[in-house]
């Protein structure tokens, strides 16, 4: 299979107020992998996956430069148009927070607000996005319930529907499985698994493991810097960087 | 030693405190009661007659004057307070929230006798010149209007502080969740923040009505003070809290009058309690299911 790039980072800098967070960030993201960010918390992991979908506009005081290519668009471009950058792009964080409503308004909110409103769609598309999630089994008999009801597991499954659902290109996670006990972050494990036929997924992970078993591509930052990035394999095993050894063997946390 | 008795002491008077309440509502029930025997409850709620020299004592006027102003207050409280909350909760940068936000408590803070000597030298001049001749119709200006107008300002900074509050106290994942869908920030606020927060800010609506129910002052200088039941917001009114402090000390020689007031301080007593019971069980609830 060819290497296509996805989305591609070209001199990101971020400011948030007097901190610099991200330093000269240069790095691509292939097409249908699984690419796993690690480092050390307080790296910028997750700074530089909430700039790929523009929520890092939401902070108060930060300042973003360079470029992020999407399909080679320029999502930070001023005129780019945030409602459609968010669309191509699920979104996982660490906790799932269903929104406040039923489990099928849940997955049919992301429709609704592109403009589908035949129920019968929806009823469709509601049922195709919780069985990619692998959740439609356990909640088909029970749609009209608040989401709130589930488990966290099932939630965090429901949450990744619900991203699916405005069918992105790319599903970001920010830590998804660490709020979950074991056997719920496996099956999301395997559901990313099943995922990455289709979609380009990007998660944010301080688990060395977790990135070992999953992770095709590997990028590694330490400090707000890219230390180093490349094809998982050889990450982790023929490191180059004397930073990256040390993070693998466990040396720094 | 000295320490227990201090504490004792201290548990005492709030205990004092606690039971001031308790103590007043019985105070003001015993003192009802004459009024209470010789008049049916239909007859003292249901009743437009107030003529206490002949002994008639119908509160109708006085309720629902009191229903009135306080319904033209929230009518233009709610939206605005609302609008604001949603700006300085959802929209404005962190420093303009940090300077608004005491500024709008300072005007909890301003004597209501202030609020009615405004409302009387601005707002009841201009429903005389410019609201009433507008819909052809004659005003002196003390109106429903003029007390709405002014309560809705009173109440401002209790709604707009209740309800911000409880749009912060919404996670921001939940926002961010929405936003992530392609959402745009109003579509967030209206179908996923509203949603989670509505009972809190029913809540905070609530509080604002019970605030608006009890005031007396401002509303006292600039509503006309007429018992009769008005039949548009351009009418003079006569709510309870004004009928008390209008009257009490004053007509006391004609019998059964000052049991008559005792009872409306009652009924305003007992309202007011319970909203303000309702509003601050549920915003505690609300509290802990957002945490």
């Amino acid at each position: 299979m060819e290497n296509r790039t996805h989305i591609s980072v070209q001199g990101l800098n971020v400011h948030i107020r007097r901190e610099h967070v991200l330093k000269d960030i240069n790095l691509s993201i292939p097409d249908r992998k699984i690419t796993a960010i690690i480092g050390p918390s307080g790296c910028g992991k997750t700074t530089l996956l909430r700039s790929f979908n523009r929520l890092i506009d939401a902070t108060e005081g930060v300042r973003v430069s360079g470029r992020v290519l999407v399909d080679d668009e320029d999502i930070l471009d001023p005129r780019a148009e945030v409602t459609h950058i968010r669309k191509k792009m699920g979104l996982l964080l660490q906790k799932p927070f269903p929104l406040p409503m039923s489990i099928y308004e849940n997955v049919a909110y992301g429709p609704r607000i592109h403009g589908i409103r035949d129920r019968r769609r929806l009823d469709g598309i509601v049922e195709c996005f919780l069985r990619k999630a692998s959740l439609w089994d356990e909640v088909s008999g029970r749609l009209s319930q608040p989401a709130s009801a589930l488990s966290l597991g099932q939630q965090q499954r429901l949450c990744l529907a619900r991203g699916l659902a405005v069918e992105p290109a790319i599903i970001l996670g920010d830590e998804p499985t660490s709020a979950l006990d074991p056997q719920s972050s496996q099956r999301i494990e395997q559901t990313f698994t099943e995922l990455k036929r289709d979609y380009t997924i990007v998660i944010v992970t301080h688990i060395l493991r977790q990135a070992r078993r999953l992770a095709d591509h590997v990028v590694f930052l330490y400090l707000g810097e890219l230390v180093e990035q490349g094809p998982a394999w050889d990450f982790f095993n023929n490191p180059k960087h004397p930073m990256t050894r040390e993070y693998i063997k466990g040396l720094i946390s | 030693m000295k320490d227990a008795i201090a504490g004792k002491t201290m548990l005492a008077l709030t205990l004092f405190a606690v039971l001031l309440v308790l103590l007043m509502i019985a105070g003001l029930y015993l003192k009802s009661r004459p009024v209470l025997s010789s008049h049916s409850l239909g007859e003292l709620f249901f009743s437009t007659r107030w003529r206490p020299f002949r002994g008639q004592f119908g509160f109708l006027p006085f309720i629902l004057g009191t229903l009135w102003v306080t319904g033209v207050a929230m009518l233009i409280a709610v939206p605005l307070c609302l609008l604001t909350a949603i700006y300085l909760s959802e929209y404005a940068p962190a420093r303009v929230r940090e300077w608004v936000k005491p500024l709008i408590d300072i005007l909890a803070g301003i004597p209501s006798v202030v609020f009615g000597v405004w409302g009387m030298l601005v707002v009841v001049p201009f429903i005389k010149d410019t609201v009433a001749p507008a819909f052809k119709v004659f005003s002196t200006g003390y109106s429903v209007l003029a007390g709405g107008i002014v309560l809705a300002i009173m109440v401002f900074p209790v709604i707009i502080h209740v309800t911000l509050e409880v749009l912060r106290a919404v996670p921001s994942e939940v926002r961010e969740a929405s936003l992530a869908l392609g959402a745009t920030r109003w579509q967030t606020v209206k179908r996923v923040v509203l949603r989670k927060a509505l009972p809190g800010v029913a809540a905070a609506v609530v509080l604002g009505i019970a605030r608006a129910f009890g005031e007396t002052m401002a509303v006292l200088m600039v509503v006309g003070n007429v018992p009769k039941v008005p039949k548009s917001v351009l009418d003079p009114a006569y709510p309870l809290p004004a009928l008390i402090a209008n009257n009490y000390g004053e007509m006391l020689s004609v019998p059964l009058y000052d049991s008559a007031l005792m009872l409306a301080a009652l009924i305003l007593l007992l309202v007011i309690l319970a909203f303000n019971v309702a509003s601050r069980l549920v915003l505690r609830r609300v509290e802990r299911s957002l945490r």
